[in-house]
C-alpha cells in the first residue's frame, strides 16, 4: 500500500520527519517497507515555452526549437515530434541533472547548437505504468501556462514522499489513506481531520432513474447507487492525477479518476456505468446464469459460472461483481448520465471468482480482504462531492441504497487486570481507556471491566486477546519489560531417537562420511532408475496433487535415488572420493489415505565410491552396528535385489528382522546415474536400528587367565562361504572361544582350480582358570575335523 | 707369571682399542676372558707357584680380569653409541612431507545449526518434540486458527496429497499435537522439514527447515516471550545482540510480533548484509491465540503461552554467509567439506 505524504497530511498533522514517522508507524504495527522521495534528484529543470520550431537542416528526424525560459532564450535540438509553437514544456538547461543521474550539457547535434533538453514524463522520474495517455509519448506538454523559468519540481508539485506500508491481512481497513491516517492518529496521539462530505444535489431524484434489487444476498451485502447527469468527461486536475500516480494508479478521465481516488482514500471500490446501456432502469445483483458471457473492460470475453455474482439489468449482465466492469456499459466521452455503484461484495465469493477467472484487480483484492459495508454510502457521497467540485456532472438527489442486513458496531467486555497479566505490564484503567480512545473505540469504564464498542471497520477486534494486542502496540512493544517465565522448572532434552541418531552421525562422520540432506519428494522415474523389481512395494509412492514438476511429484519410498543423484553430481564436479550418508524419512502409504496419515519411517543410506570396495563399506556398517550395541547381526547372501550386483549384495539381518541391504550397485544402475565407476551403498531401516540399539554401557572384568592362540589354513571349494566356516568355529568353539579372525584368502595354481585357501587365527581362553594346551587343541581339532567333514576342507600344514 | 699377566692386559687393551665393531669386541672377550681364553691358560700355571705367593698372584689376575672387562664395557658402550648414531643418521626422514590424510566427515550445515539451536533451548529447559512431515489440513491450518479462506491454504502455496492431507507448511502443527497430549507446563521446541509450493531460486526452496517453540503454563506473559528470545538471541547471535519486537499478525498468536536482531555482521551499524538498516528479521512470535489453546483442550482462562518460529535455512545462511539456498540441497562435497 503506497501512501503519498502530501495526501496524508490533508487529514493529519504529522509534525516530524519522514524517518521518525516511519519508525513510529512500524513500531505500532503498520510496517514501513520502503520510502520513496519523488521529485528528488532533479536539478535545473525549468518551465520553458516553445517559440519556434524548424526542421534540422542535417537530420530528417530532428527539430530545432527556440525556447523562452524567461530571462533568456535557448536553442534546443529535440527528436520528439509532439511539440508545437506555444507549448509549455520542461527544459533541462546546461548543468541540469535528471533522476537517473543523467547530466545535461550544452553541445552540438549534427552541426547545430543545443543548449539543453526538452523532457518527457519518464525522464522526470514518473513510472511509465502510471503516466496518463496524453503525456505518455514524447515531450511532456504541460497542461497550462506557468511562469517561464520556474523550477519544474515546484511548478508541477513533483516533490512528495511516498511510503510503502505492509498491511497485514487482519487490517484491511488500513488499505486506504484514511485508514493510515487513523493509525497515524493513534500512534502519534493526534486528531484526524476527516473530509467533510456535502453533496450539492439537483431537484431530480435518483430513484426516478433507477431501482436496485439484490437477489444474491450471499454475494452482496449492500448496494448504493447514485445517478449523475450532464456528465462532462475531461482530464482530472493535476493534483488528483498526481496523487493517483504516486499511489500507482494511471489517470484516465475525471469520472474514472474520482472513483479510483475515493477507493484509495476510503478503501471502497466504486464503479461507474453509462446509464444508457442499463435496460429496464433496474440493477439486479444476482448469480451468473449458466452459459452467460460478458466482455470485461480489458476486452476479454469471460464466462462467469453460477457460483459468481454479476451486476445485471433486466436483460443482460453488465459487470462481474467486485472484480471488473463490462466493456459495453463503460463510461466514455459520449456518456451523458452515469450510475455510480458503491457496493459491498462478499469477500469469499469475490476471492473465488477472481481466482477462477485469473483476474485480480484493485477492487477484487480489496473485497476479498473485507470492506466495511458501512462506508458504502459515505464513499458514494464523497465521489459525488468531487464530481460536483470538479464540474464533471450534476448529482441527482438521494441514493438508491439497498442494505438488507445492516452490520452494527459490536461490544466486547475486557478485563484490564487480565490484559496487564497477559502482557506483563501494569497500566491502570484510565491509561488503558486512553489507548482505546486513541484508536477511536467507544469505551465504558466500570472498574473491573471496560466495555468497548468496536466500529464496524475493525473486523479484527473480537475478543480480549485482540484488545491486549491493541494495548501492547500503542503502549509500545519495546516498553514491555523482558522477564523469564516463572513457575515450574522443566528439564530439557531430546527424544531417544534423536540421541541415537546423533551417535550414528558422529560415528559416520568419524569414519569420513559427510551428511547430506535432500528433498523428501522425488521423480516417479527413480523407481526405474534404481532398477526396482516390477513388484517392489517401493514403487507405490504417494503422489502430490500439485507438484512443482514431475521431478518432485511423489514422496520418496527410499533414500537411495537422491543419494545417487548427489553422487552423480559429485562425479560431475570431479570429486574423486565420495563418502556420504543421509538419515531421513521415507513415506509408505496406508490402505486408507484419506483418513490415515502415511507411515513415516526414518531410514539411513550410506554410499561411497573412489578407492573403496565392498568390504570397506561392510566394515563401516559393522563398526556402526557394533558401536550402537547391535550385535548378532548377519550378512546373508542376496542374489535377487536388482538394484545391486547379484554376486556382491547381502541383506543385513538381526534375528528375525532385516535391517537393510548392502552391496555394490548393479552396473545398470551405475549407468542410469552416469556414475562411471563402481559404487557401494547400504540402505538401512533406521527405525529398526533404533529399536535394537543398546547404548547403556556396563563393565566386564578384564581377563585374568592367559589365552592360547592357534592358526589354521584350509583349502575349500571356492563356493564355500566364510560364514559357513565361521558358523563351525562358533559352534565348536563353545565357551572357550574368545575371538577369531580371517587373516588370509588365497586362490591360485598351487591350490588348484575352483579352490581357495582360507586362513584363520583363533584365540581361546577360559575365564575361570588357566586353559591348558591340550584343552585348546582338542577344541581346535574338533573345529578342523568339522570343517573337513562338512565343507570338504583339506587342512594345510 | 706376574709379568705374563701384565703383558696380557696390555695386549688385550691395545686390541680392544682397535676394535671397531661389537662383533670384534665379542671375539676379544672370548679370546682373553673365555673359558678357554688366554687368561685361563695363564691361570692354569697357578699350580706351579709357591703356595704363599698364590693369593697375591690371584689378586693380580683378578685385577687384570677386571681391567680387561672394564675396557671391554667401555669400548662396547662407545661402539653402541656410534652405531646408534649411525642408525639414526640413516633413518632421517623429511618431516616436512605431508601427514597421512585422515578424512573426518562433516554434518550438513543445516544439521549443525539445528544442533546449536537444540543445545540452547535444551539448556533453557525445552524438550525437543517431533511431528509428521505429511500433515492433515486440520493440524496445519484449522487448529491453528487459520481462516478458511487464508491464501496460504491455496494450491499455489501448499502441496496437497488429497483435500485433507498436505505436506506441512510449518512446524506449528507440532504445537497442537503436543498440547493435545500434554498438560501444562509445556516447554518444547520442534525442528524439521517444511514444504511450500515455491519454485527454487536463490532465496526460495520448496523444502526448508523451521524451528518452532512453545511455552504454556499458568501466568506466562508477553514479557516472558521477550525475555526468552533475548536470552536465545544472545546465545545464538552473540552476547552483544539486541532484539526488537514489532507488531505483526499471525492467525495462531495474539498479540503477534516479528522480531529483528541486530545484524550479526555489522553489529547494528548497517552493512550490505542488513541492507544498511543494522537489523535483520529473524523470527515470528506471539502469545498463543486463545482459540488455539481451546482447540487443544487447554482453558485459556487458566493458562497462557507463547510461541515462536524461525527459518533454520535462513539462520544457517546468515551464520555461514551462504548466499544461495539451493547450495544447501545440492550436497556438493566441496561445499559440505567446509563446515
Amino acid at each position: 500500500m503506497y501512501v503519498s505524504m502530501n495526501w496524508l497530511k490533508d487529514y493529519i498533522d504529522i509534525g516530524m520527519d519522514i524517518d521518525e514517522f516511519a519508525e513510529k508507524m512500524t513500531m505500532s504495527g503498520t510496517m514501513v517497507e520502503d520510502i520513496n522521495i519523488s521529485g528528488e534528484n532533479i536539478k535545473d529543470v525549468i518551465v520553458g515555452k516553445i517559440e519556434t520550431v524548424i526542421r534540422h537542416p542535417n537530420a530528417d528526424k530532428l527539430l530545432i526549437c527556440q525556447v523562452d525560459i524567461g530571462k533568456e532564450k535557448l536553442q534546443v535540438v529535440t527528436g520528439a515530434d509532439n511539440i508545437a509553437e506555444g507549448d509549455y514544456v520542461p527544459v533541462a538547461v546546461h548543468g541540469a541533472v535528471l533522476p537517473g543521474g543523467l547530466e545535461i550539457k550544452k553541445g552540438e547535434i549534427r552541426g547545430e547548437i543545443s543548449e539543453g533538453m526538452l523532457c518527457s514524463a519518464v525522464e522526470l522520474g514518473i513510472p511509465k505504468a502510471v503516466i496518463p495517455e496524453k503525456i505518455k509519448d514524447g515531450i511532456w506538454i504541460l497542461d497550462k501556462t506557468y511562469p517561464l523559468g520556474e523550477n519544474i519540481v515546484k511548478a508541477l508539485d513533483l516533490s512528495d514522499e511516498i511510503i510503502e506500508f505492509e498491511i497485514t491481512s487482519n487490517r484491511p481497513d488500513c488499505l486506504s489513506v484514511i485508514g493510515i491516517a487513523r493509525e497515524a492518529g493513534a500512534t502519534l496521539n493526534k486528531k484526524v481531520n476527516y473530509p467533510k462530505i456535502e453533496v450539492r444535489e439537483t431537484e431530480e431524484k435518483a430513484d426516478d432513474y433507477i431501482s436496485v434489487e439484490i437477489e444474491d444476498t450471499e454475494g452482496c451485502n449492500r448496494y448504493v447507487a447514485r445517478v449523475i447527469k450532464n456528465v462532462k468527461i475531461d482530464s482530472s486536475p493535476r493534483w488528483m492525477q498526481q496523487r493517483l500516480m504516486r499511489t500507482g494508479v494511471r489517470p484516465i478521465n475525471n469520472i474514472v479518476d474520482i472513483t479510483n481516488y475515493v477507493m484509495l482514500e476510503y478503501g471502497q471500490p466504486l464503479h461507474a456505468f453509462d446509464l444508457s446501456f442499463i435496460e429496464g432502469n433496474k440493477i439486479i445483483v444476482r448469480k451468473a446464469e449458466d452459459g452467460e458471457s460478458i466482455t470485461t473492460l480489458d476486452g476479454i470475453k469471460r464466462k462467469p459460472d453460477v457460483s459468481m455474482t454479476v451486476i445485471a439489468d433486466t436483460k443482460k449482465s453488465l459487470a462481474i461483481a467486485g472484480v471488473m466492469g463490462g466493456g459495453q456499459s463503460e463510461v466514455t466521452e459520449n456518456s451523458d448520465t452515469i450510475l455510480l455503484e458503491s457496493a459491498n461484495f462478499d469477500a469469499n465469493t469475490t476471492r473465488l471468482t477472481s481466482k477462477k477467472l485469473s483476474l485480480r484487480t484493485e477492487a477484487s483484492s480489496r473485497f476479498e480482504k473485507g470492506v466495511d459495508p458501512n462506508i458504502a454510502r459515505l464513499a458514494a457521497d464523497r465521489a459525488c462531492q468531487l464530481i460536483v467540485q470538479l464540474g464533471a456532472g450534476e448529482v441527482l438527489k438521494g441514493a438508491v441504497d439497498v442494505y438488507p442486513e445492516e452490520i452494527k458496531p459490536h461490544e466486547v467486555i475486557v478485563r484490564p487486570e487480565r490484559i496487564n497479566n497477559f502482557l506483563g505490564i501494569s497500566l491502570n484503567n484510565e491509561e488503558m481507556v486512553d489507548i482505546f480512545k486513541k484508536l477511536e473505540l467507544g469505551t465504558e469504564n466500570s472498574g473491573d471491566t471496560i466495555k468497548i464498542t468496536v466500529p464496524t471497520y475493525r473486523m479484527d477486534l473480537l475478543m480480549e486477546a485482540d484488545f491486549a494486542e491493541e494495548v501492547a502496540r500503542i503502549f509500545g512493544y519495546d516498553k514491555i519489560p523482558p522477564t523469564m517465565a516463572k513457575g515450574n522448572i522443566t528439564v530439557g532434552g531430546k527424544p531417544d531417537g534423536q540421541i541415537i541418531e546423533d551417535i550414528a552421525k558422529d560415528l559416520l562422520n568419524g569414519m569420513g562420511f559427510n551428511e547430506i540432506l535432500t528433498y523428501s519428494f522425488v521423480s516417479p522415474k527413480t523407481a526405474d532408475m534404481v532398477n526396482l523389481d516390477k513388484n517392489d512395494t517401493k514403487r507405490n509412492m504417494i503422489k502430490l496433487i500439485n507438484p512443482l514438476g514431475d521431478e518432485t511429484s511423489v514422496m520418496r519410498t527410499g533414500l537411495l535415488p537422491n543419494m545417487l543423484e548427489v553422487a552423480a553430481r559429485n562425479v560431475n564436479h570431479k570429486v574423486e572420493n565420495f563418502k556420504a550418508f543421509e538419515i531421513g524419512q521415507i513415506f509408505v502409504p496406508r490402505n486408507n489415505p484419506d483418513n490415515e496419515l502415511p507411515h513415516e519411517i526414518p531410514n539411513l543410506v550410506i554410499a561411497m565410491y573412489g578407492k573403496e570396495d565392498f568390504f570397506a563399506l561392510k566394515g563401516v556398517i559393522e563398526t556402526l552396528l557394533d558401536n550402537l550395541g547391535i550385535d548378532e547381526y548377519e550378512f546373508v547372501v542376496e542374489r535377487n535385489n536388482p538394484t545391486y550386483h547379484p554376486g556382491r549384495c547381502a541383506n543385513i539381518v538381526v534375528k528375525d528382522k532385516t535391517l537393510g541391504t548392502i552391496g555394490e550397485l548393479n552396473p545398470i544402475v551405475i549407468e542410469n546415474y552416469d556414475l562411471n565407476q563402481r559404487c557401494y551403498c547400504a540402505e538401512l531401516d533406521f527405525s529398526i536400528m533404533l529399536e535394537l540399539t543398546r547404548i547403556e554401557k556396563s563393565y566386564e572384568p578384564l581377563a585374568k587367565y592367559p589365552s592360547i592362540t592357534m592358526d589354521f589354513a584350509v583349502v575349500v571349494d571356492k563356493a564355500v562361504l566364510a560364514k559357513q566356516i565361521e558358523d563351525i568355529i562358533r559352534t565348536e568353539g563353545g565357551n572357550i572361544l574368545e575371538s577369531f579372525k580371517l587373516f588370509d584368502v588365497y586362490e591360485g595354481d598351487q591350490i588348484g582350480k575352483g579352490l581357495k585357501n582360507i586362513a584363520y587365527t583363533i584365540t581361546y581362553r577360559d575365564k575361570e582358570r588357566t586353559l591348558t594346551d591340550e584343552e585348546a587343541k582338542a577344541v581346535h581339532n574338533s573345529i578342523l575335523s568339522e570343517i573337513s567333514e562338512k565343507l570338504g576342507g583339506r587342512l594345510r600344514q | 707369571m706376574e709379568s705374563r699377566l701384565k703383558a696380557l692386559e696390555e695386549k688385550a687393551k691395545s686390541e680392544i682399542k682397535k676394535a671397531d665393531s661389537i662383533k670384534v669386541l665379542e671375539k676379544a672377550r672370548i679370546h682373553y676372558l673365555g673359558k678357554k681364553g688366554e687368561l685361563t691358560k695363564i691361570l692354569r700355571g697357578m699350580g706351579a707357584i709357591d703356595a704363599a705367593e698364590r693369593p697375591r698372584v690371584g689378586r693380580i689376575a683378578n685385577t687384570v680380569r677386571e681391567n680387561i672387562e672394564n675396557e671391554l664395557d667401555k669400548a662396547m658402550d662407545a661402539i653402541k653409541g656410534k652405531e646408534l648414531e649411525n642408525r639414526l643418521q640413516l633413518e632421517t626422514i623429511d618431516v616436512t612431507m605431508p601427514g597421512k590424510e585422515i578424512k573426518i566427515g562433516r554434518r550438513h550445515p543445516l544439521t549443525q545449526t539445528m544442533d546449536d539451536l537444540k543445545d540452547i533451548f535444551i539448556s533453557m529447559g525445552f524438550e525437543v518434540a517431533e511431528g509428521p512431515e505429511i500433515e492433515t489440513v486440520y493440524y496445519n491450518f484449522d487448529a491453528l486458527n487459520a481462516p478458511k479462506n487464508h491464501p496460504s491454504r491455496d494450491m499455489s502455496d501448499t502441496f496437497y496429497i488429497n483435500e485433507n492431507v498436505i505436506l506441512r507448511t510449518q512446524t506449528s502443527p507440532v504445537q497442537v499435537r503436543v498440547m493435545e497430549k500434554t498438560k501444562p507446563p509445556i516447554r518444547i521446541v520442534s525442528l524439521g522439514r517444511c514444504f511450500r509450493n515455491d519454485t527454487p531460486d536463490a532465496t526460495h526452496s520448496p523444502m526448508f527447515y523451521q524451528i518452532e517453540g512453545l511455552v504454556v503454563d499458568r501466568g506466562i506473559t508477553m514479557g516472558d516471550l521477550k525475555g526468552t528470545l533475548e536470552v536465545f538471541a544472545k546465545h545464538f547471535f552473540g552476547p552483544d545482540t539486541l532484539i526488537k519486537f514489532r507488531p505483526h499478525n499471525f492467525p495462531f498468536t495474539e498479540p503477534s510480533a516479528e522480531v529483528d536482531a541486530t545484524c550479526f555482521k555489522c553489529g547494528g551499524k548497517g552493512c550490505g548484509v542488513c541492507k544498511g538498516s543494522g537489523w535483520m528479521e529473524v523470527l515470528g512470535s506471539g502469545m498463543v491465540h486463545p482459540n488455539v489453546l481451546r482447540n487443544c483442550g487447554i482453558d485459556p482462562e487458566i493458562y497462557s503461552g507463547f510461541a515462536f518460529g524461525m527459518g533454520i535455512d535462513r539462520l544457517a545462511m546468515q551464520k555461514y554467509g551462504i548466499d544461495d539456498i539451493r547450495l544447501l540441497f545440492e550436497n556438493d562435497m566441496r561445499f559440505i567439506d567446509q563446515f
